[in-house]
């Protein structure tokens, strides 16, 4: 429980420092972005927007710390301001509508890429020098050095464009109204495959990589010898005895492992014009839409905290030396 | 009668990149039936090394390059993965060195004792969870630690447990491998009791390996001391405590010094590595060293059932 | 033939770390796996180098006409505007490591002081370290990286500084845990009862003793760099004038590289990325079976002899 409690206590912390970050930012910050954001924005904007948007930004002259104040309070309110490129829509909408296709990306490829790659992991470690062992780790490294958005790029160009196999851009056809029947939802993991294959191929290396080091390294644990002195099987000892300890460091490694799987999610909306929120930010970055940007931040850094803790709250379950202190 | 485990001319070799480590050389012995068989000698002399060939549990680099190991009459080498999968722990069981490092942290006691019956005997989950409390209750545990995990037991229950469960299928020889080491004193009198009533109730034999060489004479019929990689005496306990004829013996001896008696300066065993050409021991070896410093001779039987590794029969003082 | 060697334990020694990592040099150069990713590396550097010999001129350049296919004047063919996609790509090379090597050795530095200081001084300075480490790393890098790089003014030294703010804390962790293995070791203790001034203990007693896990996270730092930086840019991040691997494939999927099927303007810079992170990720591999033989691969080898008739 008080690793739980603590865990909970760093994580406020690291959302308290994010939330400090996007108040010194445009405040701080040397070349004035802000001004050129207006500069641009001027002609659609009315003035009482405008001066909201003062206001979020800190050009309003109240004393700092009144700002911060009223900042705090407005995220923790949900009010992130109002978003520039999709005026006037306020910003917490824009993620609200975009943020599910992120999850449903992310979360696919996240765990199709640990589960296979943990799996691959226990086998090689289990078949030392065997062709997974010797063949698999050399060949996922070398797939995991491209960049996502290129190796995105280049599924999209060889199986969309060239050979045609999958949808280009979006998740799912214009013209089909979402809903929960057999068309919709085939149609949108058509649109799913691509994007999260490339997720998974340069992500599962590394989960393969750490899963059979830390089984290598249990394998040379005592308790490991006398299971096999027990005469358990070789696939009992593997997944009850060996697996089952080698995972603790794995679960540890997926909170971790969820910021770059983020990372690589936007990348790869983006070449796919997936409408997720990495998406969202490029348009963002594009329109120089600051306030849409920092909530696009806050909101992926909380999704990243709170999947953090549930890890922890899942480890806790998994390793009983924890349990009792 | 047939001995219970007969292991000759025993060779293991740790083959790493371009050198090779000798872990056991020639070594040869048997225990007998109801026997207690003591293997003594310091850290790193290869006392392990045969523990884990007589159950094949050697691992690469280590490997077993010559000799025989026989069980009850069966080539122990010759068993295929099935054969040696049922082999092990119904025929012999181990106790490790360490409790706290051979039992799974993330399992229960119970899990862990559960799976034997299942696996050998092929017991119901129910069966073997009944089985598993009255062998906790075998070693004075109350069965109800069965849902226990091993961080919340204490040091020497912890080795309880491990030796409830090297008889689990009553072998006929427990091997253990220093089972008291980590325990304090009196908890390991206490451990050393408890197998001694399990072996007059099972009548298993015993390897028993320690560096420890009081307690080995306290459990030990016969015993053999090891030297860097090879047996230097071979003798019923009594006698070799009573008149250790090798140097080696001699000095491990002295290691453990009478609690009650005049003071004696402790001597050190080290005096040199032991390398391809030094047996490392023979700067304090009193022997004549024109031979023997190179390498440890061969064992050679000086009395009825007494061996010893010396180029020259040394006066025994 | 087979010798008799008993290992001894070897105690660390004053001249321990120094031989040790002449070992670790020369294993390096005997492991395959380093040697390819070394000459991997060697070559994209001389290509670098060479870039104004190469391909003299300015490559951003519209010298052609748009969207040829590789042919005998342009190796590896046009850009939709009509550059010359091989001279982008050597050109780029230029920016590229220098940007990720920069960044690797910048950020391989804080971590080196971040992990000595928690680890020589303990306690407070320790957990508030530590504290600032695990933040860093928790928050989700390339979302941060993005709002630090969209209000900093567009520029080369902004995407260093940038990637170096971010990419610092993962290497300070493992740093930190090495550092604070050696300083618990004995000589570490001598040092400190001698009176040896904390500096000296930190960089000559503790660091020298890491320099194998210093030069893993190094790597590892060099390769987060060059491949954020090309995210950065691609998402139009960077400065879009400086010609690099990333800003080409800015350009690429700008002009629709993609949609008019001109492979040649994205395959070549993304596969100089992949290849350079590929060499460096082999060196790391093999310094990290070098210091931890259990890790290497074998030949499955039968744990018995051949039975003797």
């Amino acid at each position: 429980m008080r690793l739980i409690l603590r865990n909970l206590g760093f994580y406020l912390l690291a959302f308290w420092a994010s939330i400090t970050l996007n108040f010194v930012l445009p405040r701080f910050m040397p070349g004035d972005p802000v001004s050129r954001m207006f500069a641009q924005a001027q002609g659609t904007m009315q003035p009482d927007q405008i001066a909201q948007l003062r206001k979020l930004f800190g050009l309003d002259h109240r004393p700092l710390w009144e700002q911060y104040l009223s900042y705090v309070k407005s995220v923790f309110t949900g009010d992130l301001g109002i978003s520039i490129t999709r005026f006037p829509t306020p910003v917490s909408d824009v993620i609200g509508q975009q943020i599910g296709w992120t999850l449903l990306l992310g979360g696919v490829a996240l765990v199709i890429a640990a589960v296979l790659g943990n799996l691959l992991g226990i086998v090689a470690a289990w078949r030392r020098g065997g062709v997974l062992d010797s063949a698999f780790p050399p060949l996922l490294i070398f797939v995991g050095s491209f960049p996502y958005f290129w190796l995105a790029m280049g599924a999209l160009y060889l199986f969309g464009v060239s050979l045609g196999w999958f949808p280009l851009r979006h998740a799912y056809d214009v013209g089909l109204t979402p809903g929960l029947n057999g068309e919709f939802v085939s149609n949108v993991a058509t649109h799913l495959v691509l994007p999260a294959l490339t997720i998974v191929l340069v992500s599962i290396g590394g989960w393969m990589l750490g899963m059979r080091n830390t089984m290598i390294a249990t394998a040379a644990e005592d308790y490991i010898t006398m299971a096999e002195a027990k005469g358990l099987s070789p696939s009992r000892i593997m997944f009850r005895y060996a697996a089952r300890n080698a995972l603790l460091p794995s679960v540890t490694n997926f909170g971790m492992a969820l910021g770059f799987v983020v990372g690589g999610a936007l990348l790869t909306e983006v070449v796919f014009a997936y409408p997720g929120i990495g998406y969202q930010l490029l348009m963002a970055v594009q329109g120089l839409d600051y306030p849409l940007m920092q909530g696009i931040f806050l909101t992926i850094t909380a999704a990243v905290l709170l999947a953090n803790f549930l890890v922890d709250l899942v480890y806790v379950r998994l390793d009983p030396r924890v349990r009792v202190r | 009668m047939e001995p219970v485990l007969e292991v000759n001319g025993l060779r293991v070799e740790y083959r790493g990149d371009g050198r090779t480590v000798v872990g056991a050389d020639d070594v040869s012995f048997s225990i007998g039936a109801g026997e207690v068989f003591g293997l003594a000698g310091e850290s790193g002399c290869g006392k392990s090394t045969i523990a884990n060939a007589v159950m094949r549990l050697l691992k690469p680099p280590a490997e077993i390059t010559a000799g025989s190991i026989r069980f009850q009459g069966g080539d122990v080498l010759a068993l295929d993965e099935r054969e040696l999968r049922a082999f092990r722990w119904r025929q012999i069981a181990m106790v490790f060195q360490s409790a706290m490092n051979s039992l799974n942290p993330v399992l229960t006691v119970g899990e862990q004792i559960v799976d034997i019956f299942t696996t050998h005997e092929k017991l119901k989950k129910r069966a073997a969870r009944e089985r598993a409390g009255e062998l906790l209750g075998l070693v004075g545990i109350d069965p109800g630690r069965l849902k226990a995990y091993p961080h919340q037991l204490s040091g020497g229950m912890r080795q309880r447990v491990v030796i409830a469960m090297a008889v689990a299928l009553k072998p006929r020889l427990l091997i253990m491998d220093e089972p008291t080491t980590a325990l304090d004193v009196v908890v390991q009198q206490e451990i050393m009791a408890q197998i001694r009533d399990l072996q007059r109730e099972l009548g298993f034999s015993i390897l028993f390996i320690t560096h420890d060489m009081s307690l080995m004479v306290e459990l030990s019929d016969r015993m053999g001391v090891m030297y860097g990689g090879r047996i230097v005496e071979l003798a019923d306990a009594k006698d070799l405590f009573a008149k250790p004829l090798h140097p080696y013996t001699e000095a491990l001896m002295n290691a453990f010094p009478p609690l009650t008696g005049p003071r004696v300066e402790l001597t050190g065993l080290f005096d040199a590595p032991r390398t391809t050409d030094s047996c490392g021991f023979h700067v304090r070896c009193p022997e004549d060293r024109s031979d023997c410093s190179m390498n440890i001779p061969d064992l050679r039987e000086v009395a009825p059932g007494r061996w010893v590794a010396r180029s020259t029969e040394g006066a025994p003082r | 033939m087979t010798a008799i060697e008993i290992a001894t334990a070897t105690t660390p020694t004053a001249s321990a770390p120094s031989s040790r990592r002449r070992g670790l040099l020369r294993q390096l150069i005997d492991s395959k796996k380093a040697l390819a990713g070394l000459i991997l590396l060697a070559l994209f550097a001389l290509l670098a180098l060479l870039a104004p010999v190469l391909a003299p001129g300015d490559p951003s350049l519209i010298n052609s006409t748009g969207s040829q296919a590789p042919s005998a004047a342009h190796w590896l063919g046009t850009t939709a505007k009509g550059q010359d996609v091989l001279a982008l790509t050597l050109w780029g090379a230029r920016s590229s490591l220098f940007v990720g090597f920069t960044v690797g050795l910048a950020a391989t530095a804080i971590a080196i002081l971040v992990g000595l200081a928690s680890a020589y001084f303990g306690r407070i300075v320790d957990d508030a370290l530590t504290l600032v480490t695990n933040i860093f790393l928790l928050l989700p890098g390339l979302p941060l990286l993005i709002i630090l790089a969209a209000f900093l003014p567009p520029g080369t030294s902004t995407v260093i500084l940038v990637l170096v703010v971010t990419g610092w804390a993962g290497s300070a962790r493992v740093l930190r845990a090495q550092a604070k293995s050696i300083r618990g070791k004995d000589f570490v203790a001598a040092a400190v009862v001698t009176g040896e001034r904390p500096l000296r203990i930190m960089f000559r007693e503790i660091l020298p003793n890491m320099a194998s896990v210093v030069m893993t996270t190094l790597l590892g730092c060099v390769i987060f760099g060059i491949g954020a930086q090309a995210g950065l840019e691609f998402l139009g991040l960077g400065d879009s004038s400086v010609v690099s691997w990333g800003t080409n494939l800015y350009w690429a999927s700008n002009d629709g590289a993609l949609m008019t099927g001109t492979w040649w303007a994205f395959v070549p810079s993304g596969m100089c990325i992949a290849l350079v992170a590929f060499a460096l990720a082999l060196v790391n591999y093999a310094v990290d079976e070098i210091t931890n033989p259990r890790l290497r691969s074998r030949r499955a080898r039968r744990a018995l002899p051949e039975r003797r008739a």
